[in-house]
This record gives C-alpha cells, structure tokens and sequence, in this order.
C-alpha cells in the first residue's frame, strides 16, 4: 500500500531530512511512526502527501509510483489519502457538515450520495448534533472527530495522521484513538506519526522509529521506545 | 470539469461572498470609489470636449468673397465649382443685403450706425463654405484662391488651429488619466483581494490537501471577486447617475442655460457609463482574484 525504496530527502539548504529510507506497508496495517522533533517524521508525510519532492528513491501508494507524477494530478493523488492534522485545518466559514461535504463536493459526487454519506461519518464520529454548528463553536475532541470524519468520508485507501493528539488533554485524545482504530478495523491502512508515549504503548501495534534520517527501529506490536524526547 | 463541479464551485462562491462580507466591502468600496473618480473625470473630459466640438462648429467654415461685379452666370458658376470638391460639406450663398442683416443683428444696439447703407451696400456677395473635415481647410482655400471670380477668402485658422491643439491635449490628457486610473484601481483591488485572500490562505492550504485542483480552488474565489467588482460599479454607476443628473439639474435650474450646453447631458452618458464601469468592475474583479491567487497555489 505505502513502499519507500532507499528515499533520501535534501532540503534546499543542505539539510539533510531523510538517508535511505526503505519501508512497506501493507493494505488495513496500523503503524505508529515515532522519533523525536526533526528526525524526519514531518518529511515523510510531505512526501506522501507531495509536498516535497524526494532528492533520491522511489515512492509508491496504492500501487502507483507517485515520484513520477506531473504537478497537475497532484489532487488527484491526495484524493486516496485522507488526512488529519495535529492543528485540525476546518475550513472556518465552513459547518461542520460543510466541512465534511466539501471534500466529497470537489471530486464531483451526486448530491445525492453526499447527503446520503455525510450524516452517515458524522454519525460514525458521534457528532450529528453538531452538523451545522462552525468549527469554532467545538471543543477540540469534536474539532479533530471533523476532521476525522472529512478524511474518510471519501473511503481513501490511507489515512495519514499527524500528530492527531497533539493538541488534546489524555482523555479526548483516546478517543480519537478509538476512532481510528474503528477506521483501521474497516480496513483502512492507517500511518499515524505521534509522540504520544502512553497511546504507542498501550495500543501495541507496527511502530516503525526514526532517528536522524533513518530508521532505526520497525517492529511488530512494539512500544514507544526509549531516548525520545515525548515533545 | 462536469456541470456538478460548476454548480458547486458556483455555490462556493456566493457563499464565500456572503461570509466574507466585511472583507468584501473594503474591495466594493475600494471599486466604487475608483470608479467615482473615474466617472467624474470621464464626465469632465467629454464636456470640456463639447465645449471645443461646439466653438469648433462655429468656427469651421470658409467664407469667400466675391468680386462686385459678377453676373449671376458667374455666381452660380462659381458655386458649381466650389461644390465639385468632395471634401466641400455644404456651400450657402450669402447675399450683400443678408450679410448687412447679420452685421446689424451683431451690432445690436450700435447697429444705427449701419442705417442708410442699404443704398449703397459697401459688402460683398459671399460663399459659406463647411468642410466635412476642417483639417482640409488650408488645401481647400489654396484651390478656391486659384477660382476665377473670389476677391478674397476668409477662415479663422488661427483659432480652429489652436482650438484642435487645446482638444487634442485634453483628450490625450483624458485618455491618460483615466489609463492611470485604471491601473491605480487594478492595483488596489488586487492589493484588497490579495489581503482577503491572505486571510484565507489557509483555507487554500487545506482545499489543497484535501485533493482540490487549483482550478476549483480558483473557481470560487473569482466568482467572489466578479461579484464584489459587480458590486462596486453598480454601486459607483446609482451615485455617479443621481449625483451628475442632480448637479446638471441644480446647474441648468439655477445658473446659466448657457453653461448647460457645455456640460454632456446625463441621458447621453449614463448607457456608456454603465456598461463601461460594469465591464472594468467585473474585469478587475476578476483579474485581481487570479493574480492575487497566484502564488497561493503552488502548496
């Protein structure tokens, strides 16, 4: 599903992001990708998402080798990848089911299908009741449940989560977990970078461990490990 | 991009100008004002050019003198000659008695002076001649010199050739202005739009991220600024018609008719105005949008 072969990353300024890094997941896996601030976790989501461009190496999602692909179907290839982020990113004019429906509104489907699917997530993330309040009328619990819910409304094979705790107290962020780990179940393959100790541990599942560039550590129900910096 | 996608990226747009509201009213006013200024300087340039236009058409004919003792063969003779010329509008003959009836009427209350020479009338018989164009003039009267039977010719050259100069200069001067104008109003409404759309790059971001194509993310921002450039011109359109039509209203009601003449009528005006400023309002509306969006795009 995700495949890195020997990925190297250089920023423009000579900074070194990423050394060789190859890795696979396979299709409905849940892989926690840990390491401390500027270890490289950030560049490979950028990299997935196309955001940068890898200096070396071949990427391939869902069978497609995306290092190949021409600035125009950019969108095209972020439509298979829901995503969530640490700081939520609603859309602010947006409600709740707005927010959620746009992203089914831009790749053209039925309205039909977009008022059958969206009451639907929002119902799977257990907020129908604020469907047409605006994101800043939410806690942020409910504003990252939105932001769950946009990523997979449209059934992507992966979703990516970037720190998608961060922001949370303990309690909201399990939570979260458990929405995710609903996703995963359905069968979606989720990648969750995060520095969340407690989650990584207690949930035991693939977690893959950068330092410096490279990966040091991949290993079926592992733990968070020891000598990162929890920040 | 299907009929869904457009309806879609439609409705994104009214409803991103209607949320955006605050925003969008520093781009209408920023538009209507530039517009103001715009028609008021248009609405200056054009009377200043009637006034010229008027004095020109006063001014712009050749009248020829003719020798005193002619018969009426040669009169017409004469006339037939001037007419052959194509760039001869129209030819009227002016008899001596009509010319004394004109100078006493120029003369006014002097014009007993004049009595008595309806006897022996001292003037000349003579030719009215207008040019379809006077930029002719001096070729026309170099061969009306050289017709057998003319004493002398007489055009205001010197006032024609320095009123052409003073209209070229203000219409040049007026083209210039409102080109400057235009540009000033590109300027501040990309400016305005570029602040509306740095406040919502973010908004841009997360469209990106969410697999939006730049051209839908686009979409709706241009029906935004189309909207508020519509906005703008209609709204400079109420206020530059209400308040010319007042000022020419107050101007021919309390002071001169005379002045009135100089001014252009509203009515003549206000069908160009309208479709001028709805076409540079939605123009720029739309321009300011995709330049100002520009560099948002490449995330």
């Amino acid at each position: 599903m995700i495949k890195f072969e020997n990925v190297s990353k250089e920023y423009n300024n000579n900074v070194r992001a990423l050394t060789n890094v190859s890795l696979d997941i396979r299709k409905g896996e849940f892989v926690f990708l840990v390491g401390s601030s500027g270890a490289g976790k950030s560049t490979i989501i950028k990299l997935l998402l196309k955001e940068e461009e890898p200096t070396e190496g071949k990427i391939i999602l869902n069978d497609m080798d995306i290092t190949k692909v021409r600035n125009r179907r950019i969108p095209y290839i972020r439509r298979n990848i829901g995503v969530v982020f640490q700081d939520f990113r609603l859309l602010p004019n947006k409600t709740v089911y707005e927010n959620v429906a746009f992203a089914m509104e831009i790749i053209g489907v039925h309205p039909k299908e977009i008022r059958r699917n969206v009451p639907m997530v929002l119902s799977m993330v257990d907020l129908s009741r604020k469907a047409s309040s605006f994101p800043d009328q939410l806690s942020g619990g409910e504003r990252q449940r939105v932001s769950i819910a946009r990523a997979i409304v449209n059934s992507p094979p992966v979703l990516i989560a970037d720190e998608p705790t961060g922001n949370l107290d303990p309690e909201t962020a399990w939570e979260i977990m458990r929405a995710l780990s609903e996703i995963n179940g359905r069968g979606t393959t989720v990648l969750m970078a995060t520095h969340a100790k407690d989650i990584v541990n207690h949930m035991k599942k693939r977690v893959i461990e950068i330092n410096e560039g490279k990966i040091v550590r991949d290993e079926q129900k592992g733990g968070y490990g020891d000598g990162i910096s929890s920040i | 991009m299907g009929f869904r996608v457009f309806k879609n990226i439609l409705k994104q747009g009214f409803q991103g100008m209607w949320r955006n509201r605050s925003m969008g009213l520093a781009s209408i006013g920023s538009i209507s004002a530039v517009l103001m200024i715009l028609g008021v300087v248009i609405i200056l340039v054009l009377s200043i050019n009637n006034v010229a236009m008027e004095i020109k058409t006063k001014f712009d004919e050749i009248q020829v003198f003719l020798k005193d003792d002619l018969t009426a063969e040669d009169i017409d003779k004469i006339q037939e000659t001037i007419e052959e010329d194509d760039r001869v509008l129209s030819v009227v003959f002016q008899s001596k008695g009509q010319g004394l009836e004109i100078m006493k009427k120029d003369w006014e209350e002097d014009s007993y002076l004049l009595e008595g020479l309806e006897e022996d009338n001292p003037l000349q018989d003579s030719y009215i001649i207008q040019l379809k164009d006077i930029k002719d003039a001096d070729d026309v009267v170099k061969k009306l010199d050289t017709i057998e039977g003319i004493e002398y010719i007489n055009y205001y050259k010197d006032i024609i050739d320095k009123l052409l100069v003073f209209a070229n200069y203000i219409r040049f001067g007026g083209i210039v202005v409102i080109g400057i104008l235009v540009l000033v109003s590109v300027f501040i409404i990309s400016n305005t739009i570029k602040i509306t759309v740095t406040s919502r790059k973010r908004e841009v971001n997360i469209m990106k991220y969410v697999g939006a194509t730049n051209g839908y993310i686009r979409g709706p921002f241009i029906i935004e600024g189309i909207l508020f450039g519509l906005i703008g011109s209609v709204l400079s359109i109420f206020i530059i018609n209400y308040g010319y039509d007042y000022f020419f209203k107050s101007v021919s009601d309390k002071l001169y008719v005379l002045f009135t003449v100089w001014l252009v009528p509203p009515t003549l005006l206000m069908k160009d105005i309208t479709i001028m400023f709805s076409a540079i309002g939605v123009g720029i509306g739309a321009l300011g949008s995709i330049v100002s969006l520009k560099r948002f795009l490449n995330v």
